[in-house]
């Protein structure tokens, strides 16, 4: 992989599942591309995959932005949701707030947030109630990166 | 073994015409949440779920799973069905429960 840095921005659209994970599948697609080992790229997909589809289910969609260089994947996902009034519950496996539509989809299981966090090498998260959420998300590509940063 | 051999021991229907025929199935998981999917499945597994709206693709993509079988009969949405192909994801059907196509399908793979 290059020096450069490839940034890349998405729309994630409000409540529409069948876009929903397109921004993930392509930054995906971009890392096989670049040649970024695969327990690397599965890292990212998913977390990245959990951050969008919140954005989808809780916060009427939002952005996301990829910045990509030869050390680290790093995502920011921005949405002008709802907000998580209580970060510390939302992070425990199993609790959710998704509605029953969401449910029966599959999804609103309570293991968004813990997967980012299994997946993510750091993850940080800023949320304000009645103004939305931030989540970052970086994942390292190279195994020496970590004591790095 | 490849999903279309798999397709025709197993005797089941395809959706998704020729698309993903070639890919390498290695083993297989079961299970209806999504999150839990991504996070346990490994890379090859073929899956079965009883979902069948759009995003079992997009979950299907993301741990690279090759094969999506859907048991039961259940109908597929034809937004679902395009989605597959487009990724080259088959999604094969059956009138069989999980439980019997993981048993027929433990002596194959």
């Amino acid at each position: 992989m290059s020096d450069g840095i490839i940034r890349k921005s998405f729309v994630i659209p409000a409540n529409d599942f069948t876009i929903a994970g397109e921004a993930s599948s392509s930054v995906k697609k971009m890392l096989i591309q670049l040649g970024a080992d695969p327990q690397k790229v599965k890292k990212t997909a998913i977390s990245m995959y959990e951050a969008e589809l919140n954005a989808v289910i809780h916060a009427n969609g939002g952005v996301a932005e990829v910045e990509i260089d030869r050390h680290k994947v790093f995502i920011r996902i921005k949405d002008e949701g709802p907000g998580i009034p209580d970060l510390e519950l939302a992070m425990q496996e199993g609790y959710t707030t998704a509605p029953d539509s969401i449910r029966e989809m599959g999804f609103g299981a309570g293991m968004g947030l813990p997967n980012m966090k299994r997946y993510a090498d750091k993850l940080e998260i800023t949320t304000e109630v009645g103004k939305g959420t931030v989540v970052e998300i970086t994942v390292f590509l190279t195994d020496n990166e970590k004591e790095d940063h | 073994m490849k999903v279309r051999e798999f397709a025709g021991q197993l005797n089941m229907e395809i959706l998704t015409g020729e698309n993903g025929l070639e890919k390498e199935i290695k083993g297989m998981y079961i299970c209806d949440l999504l999150s839990w999917v991504m996070s346990h499945a490994t890379k090859g597994d073929v899956w079965i779920t009883v979902h069948t709206h759009v995003n079992i693709v997009a979950v299907a993509v993301m741990v690279d799973i090759p094969c999506i079988i859907i048991p039961e009969g259940i109908e597929v949405e034809e937004a679902t069905i395009k989605k597959a192909s487009e990724e080259d994801i088959a999604i094969l059907r059956t009138s069989k429960t999980a439980y019997q196509i993981a048993c027929e399908a433990g002596k194959l793979l």
